[in-house]
C-alpha cells in the first residue's frame, strides 16, 4: 500500500499559507477592515478531522475562522433513533450489525455498546454486504444493519438491498438512516443568526452526487463554495479557493477534489440510491430539529427489507439535553469551547451531546486535539511565526 | 511422586482435565511439565521454591507483576497466545530494569479446545522463555464449560531481581530529557486487526511480539539512570506517554516525521481512520533518559536485534504539564490524548 505523503508536504503546505495570508490581506485592504472574522464552513466531518488531526486551523491568519458543519452522519443522529436501535438490539431474535464509530452514540437509555454489554447481540461490521453475510449465515436469525450517512454510505446500502433481494435472502433488513446532505446545508443558510462567508464542499458526498447540486449555494445564497479532500494539503487549497474566491467578488462552485469528484457525479451509484430509497417529508436532526426531505426511507417495492416495517419500530422523539448546545455548534453559532457543558459535563467519556461522541464531532475533535493552545510549544518551529490561532482555552 | 509421566491420548479437553483426577494429572505432564522442562516444575508441588542466596547475587529489590492474556485469534502472524503470555510479562518486569527469572502460568481453558492447540501454546511460551532467559516454574489449569470462556485464557505472573542503582519510574521524566522508542510502531495492534478476517485487507504485517529483557540489559549498560521506561501495550505510545506526562507533571512533545511507523501499517490505519499512536505493541519499549546519555542508549539499542530501528522520537519540557503534544508532519500540532474506550474504526 503506498502512502499519501505527497498530499502532506510541509514545503507546498508553507507556500499556500503564504498565499492565504496574502489574499486576507488583500480582502482586508479592500474591505477597510474586517469586523468579524471570516467564516468557512466546513461541512464535512472528515474535514473537521483532517482539520484537528494536522492542526490547520492554526497555520490561518486570525482573520480566518472554520466553523464546523453538520456533515458528521453519527454526531447528527437524533437521540430517540438510538433509542430505537437498541430496542431492535435488545429484541432476542435479532443480530443488529453498525459501523463502529455508532456504537458509543448515547440514546436516552443507552448505547449500543451498552446494550451489547447487557446482552444484545451487537455485531460491528465495516461494510453493510458484511451485514448480509451474516444473515446467510444465520438463517434462523433477523440481521438488522443500521444504515447511516449521507450519500457517501448510500449506495452501498442500496446495493446491499439490492443483493438481498436478488439473492432472496428473507432475514436480512436495513434500518434506514440515511441522510442528505443538500436540504440541510439549505437550512443551515437559511438560519436567521448565519454569518458563513464561505463553504468548502464534502469531498466523498460529492463523489457520488456530483458538483452540480451546490449551485443554488453560488447563485441564490450568494456564497463561494469549494469541493475539497481530505489530505490536509487539499484542505488548504480548499481553503485558499475559497478566500480567492471572496477577495475577487466571485461566488461559484469550485472544485478542488477532481482527482474524486467527476461534475455529474456517479451514475451507478446514483441509480442505485433511486431505485432503492425515496424521500421522506421530514427527518429529525439532532441539535438542527426536523428539516424537510432530509432524509429518505426505503421504497415500497423493497417493503420486506425495511427494519421499520418489518418489527414495530417506536420512533419516539427525545429532546436533546437542554445544557446542551450542539444545535448552535452545528451552525456556528458558537464554537465547541463556548459551549456552557464543553469539558465538564460533556466529555468524550460522558458525552451529553452526539458531538462529543464521533472523532469527526467538532466538540470531540476540539476536545481531543485543541484543548489547550499548544502553539506557544512549537513556536520556534511554527510555519507562520507570529500567527496565534485565538481561543482554545480550557 | 513424579512416578510416571501420564501420557494424554485425548484429542480435545473435557471437563474431567480440570477436574483434580487422573486425567488433569496426566493433561499437566504431558502437555506442560514435557514442553517448560524444568525441575522446579517438575517436581509437581504446589509451589516452586528458589533460595534467596541465588536472587541477592543479582540485585537488591525484587520486582512483581501478573497479567491476564485473552486474544482472539489464538494464533496470529508473528504470534499466539503463548508467546504474548511469556513476553508481555517478561516485559513488564524488564520495564523496571528487573532481571526476568520466574514465572507462573494459569491456563483457564474453555472445554473442547483441541489439545494440539495446548501443545503448540506451550510450545511457543517455552520458546519465547528459553530466549528470554526465564522459566515457567507453577501453574494452575482450569476447564470450564463451553461458553463460560473463549478457547483459552492464560494469567502469568513473574518475578525477577533489580539491579542496585536502578531507578526506573514514570514520575522521574525531567524537562531536557528524550523520548526513545525500539523500533516500528503498531505492528501488533494492525497484524491482529487483519487476522481477524473482518476487513478485506490483506498485508504482511507480523506482530512484534518479543521479550525485551536483554535489550534492556543492554540499554541500562549504556545508561544506568535510564529515568522512565514502559511497554507499549494496550493503548499504545500515546497512552504511555500520556501517563509519563501525567506522572512526572510535565508536558512531551513528539514529531510525527521521527516516528517509526511502517507503510502498511499507515495505509491499514488510513482505511479504517484509526491511529497507530494508539495501536498495541507486544515487543516495543518508550524510554526516557537524560539528553547527555541518548547517543549512546540509541547506539546500544541499535546494536541489538530488538532495536536495530531504535529511534529518537521526542523530548520532555516543562509546560503545559501533562500533556502530550505532536508536531505533526504537515506543521501544525496537535494534543495527543488518552485514549476513549476503544479505537472504533470510522464509518466514511
Amino acid at each position: 500500500m503506498k502512502y499519501v505523503d505527497e498530499f502532506r508536504d510541509p514545503e507546498k503546505a508553507r507556500t499556500l499559507t503564504r498565499e492565504i495570508h496574502r489574499l486576507v490581506d488583500r480582502i482586508v485592504r479592500d474591505r477597510g477592515g474586517l469586523k468579524r472574522p471570516l467564516q468557512i464552513m466546513e461541512v464535512c466531518g472528515g474535514h473537521t478531522h483532517s482539520i484537528f488531526r494536522y492542526g490547520i486551523h492554526q497555520m490561518l491568519p486570525p482573520e480566518v475562522e472554520f466553523v464546523h458543519g453538520p456533515g458528521c452522519p453519527v454526531c447528527v443522529l437524533p437521540m430517540g433513533r438510538v433509542d430505537d436501535c437498541v430496542a431492535l438490539a435488545e429484541r432476542p431474535e435479532v443480530i443488529f450489525t453498525t459501523f463502529g464509530d455508532a456504537m458509543r452514540v448515547p440514546g436516552s437509555r443507552k448505547s449500543l455498546l451498552k446494550a451489547k454489554a447487557d446482552g444484545a447481540d451487537v455485531r460491528m461490521v465495516y461494510s453493510p454486504l458484511d451485514a448480509l453475510a451474516i444473515a446467510r449465515a444465520n438463517p434462523h436469525r433477523e440481521v438488522i444493519f443500521f444504515g447511516l450517512g449521507f450519500e457517501t454510505t448510500m449506495p452501498s446500502t442500496a446495493m446491499t438491498v439490492l443483493e438481498a433481494h436478488a439473492q432472496r435472502i428473507n432475514n436480512f433488513s436495513l434500518f434506514c438512516n440515511h441522510i442528505t446532505i443538500i436540504p440541510t446545508i439549505k437550512a443551515i443558510l437559511d438560519s436567521p443568526d448565519l454569518h458563513l462567508d464561505g463553504f468548502l464542499g464534502p469531498g466523498h458526498v460529492s463523489m457520488v452526487i456530483g458538483t452540480r447540486p451546490y449551485r443554488f449555494i453560488a447563485e441564490h445564497y450568494r456564497r463561494p463554495i469549494t469541493v475539497a479532500g481530505f489530505e490536509p494539503l487539499d484542505v488548504l487549497q480548499s481553503v485558499w479557493m475559497v478566500l480567492r474566491q471572496i477577495a475577487e467578488g466571485r461566488c461559484e462552485v469550485e472544485n478542488q477534489y477532481g482527482r474524486i469528484v467527476p461534475e455529474d457525479g456517479n451514475a451507478q451509484a446514483l441509480s442505485a440510491i433511486e431505485q432503492v430509497f425515496e424521500l421522506r417529508e421530514f427527518f429529525e436532526w439532532r441539535g438542527l430539529g426536523s428539516i424537510d426531505h432530509s432524509g429518505v426511507r426505503i421504497r415500497e417495492r423493497f417493503a420486506a427489507y425495511d427494519a421499520e416495517r418489518k418489527f414495530p419500530v417506536a420512533n419516539l422523539k427525545i429532546a436533546d439535553p437542554k445544557s446542551c448546545q450542539c444545535g448552535e455548534v452545528l451552525k456556528g453559532v458558537i464554537k465547541p469551547q463556548q459551549c456552557k457543558v464543553f469539558g465538564t459535563a460533556c466529555t468524550p467519556e460522558t458525552p451529553l451531546g452526539s458531538l462529543m461522541v464521533s472523532s469527526e464531532g467538532a466538540c470531540a475533535a476540539h476536545y481531543r486535539y485543541a484543548r489547550i493552545d499548544t502553539s506557544a510549544l512549537f513556536a520556534h518551529k511554527a510555519v507562520t511565526p507570529g500567527v496565534v490561532h485565538p481561543g482554545a482555552g480550557a | 511422586m513424579n512416578d510416571r509421566i501420564g501420557r494424554l491420548r485425548d484429542v480435545t479437553i473435557n471437563l474431567a482435565h480440570g477436574g483434580g483426577g487422573r486425567a488433569m494429572r496426566d493433561l499437566i505432564e504431558d502437555v506442560f511439565v514435557t514442553a517448560f522442562d524444568n525441575p522446579a516444575l517438575a517436581a509437581l508441588e504446589d509451589q516452586a521454591v528458589f533460595p534467596l542466596a541465588d536472587l541477592a547475587r543479582l540485585g537488591d529489590r525484587l520486582a512483581f507483576t501478573t497479567d491476564s492474556y485473552v486474544v482472539d485469534p489464538l494464533f496470529f502472524p508473528g504470534g499466539d497466545i503463548g508467546t504474548l503470555a511469556v513476553s508481555g510479562t517478561v516485559n513488564d518486569l524488564a520495564m523496571s530494569g528487573a532481571k526476568p527469572l520466574f514465572l507462573s502460568c494459569g491456563m483457564v481453558i474453555e472445554e473442547g479446545l483441541a489439545v494440539d492447540i495446548l501443545r503448540r501454546v506451550a510450545a511457543s511460551m517455552q520458546r519465547v522463555a528459553i530466549d528470554a532467559g526465564v522459566s515457567i516454574v507453577t501453574g494452575d489449569t482450569k476447564v470450564v464449560e463451553r461458553g463460560c470462556a473463549d478457547k483459552l485464557f492464560i494469567n502469568t505472573a513473574g518475578v525477577g531481581v533489580v539491579p542496585p542503582g536502578v531507578n526506573i519510574s514514570a514520575r522521574r521524566a525531567q524537562p531536557g530529557d528524550v523520548v526513545i522508542v525500539n523500533g516500528f510502531l503498531g505492528d501488533h495492534g494492525a497484524a491482529i486487526l487483519v487476522a481477524r478476517k473482518q476487513l478485506a485487507l490483506q498485508s504482511d504485517i507480523e506482530s512484534d511480539c518479543a521479550p525485551l529483557g536483554s535489550l534492556v540489559d543492554a540499554m541500562l549498560d549504556a545508561c544506568k539512570d535510564i529515568h522512565c521506561m514502559r511497554d507499549a501495550t494496550r493503548g499504545g505510545v500515546a497512552t504511555v506517554l500520556n501517563e509519563f506526562a501525567v506522572s512526572s507533571g510535565v508536558a512531551i512533545r513528539i514529531q510525527e516525521n521521527a516516528l517509526p511507523i511502517r507503510e502498511e501499517v499507515k495505509g491499514a490505519c488510513e482505511i479504517l481512520g484509526l491511529d497507530p499512536l494508539y495501536l498495541a505493541n507486544e515487543g516495543k519499549l518508550v524510554a526516557i533518559v537524560p539528553a547527555h546519555a541518548a547517543s549512546s542508549v540509541l547506539a546500544a539499542m541499535h546494536a541489538h536485534p530488538a532495536g536495530t530501528r531504535a529511534a529518537v522520537i521526542g523530548e520532555v519540557v516543562a509546560q503545559p504539564a501533562g500533556i502530550v503534544v505532536l508536531h505533526t508532519v504537515f506543521g501544525g500540532q496537535r494534543i495527543v490524548d488518552m485514549l476513549t474506550g476503544e479505537q472504533l474504526p470510522r464509518i466514511c
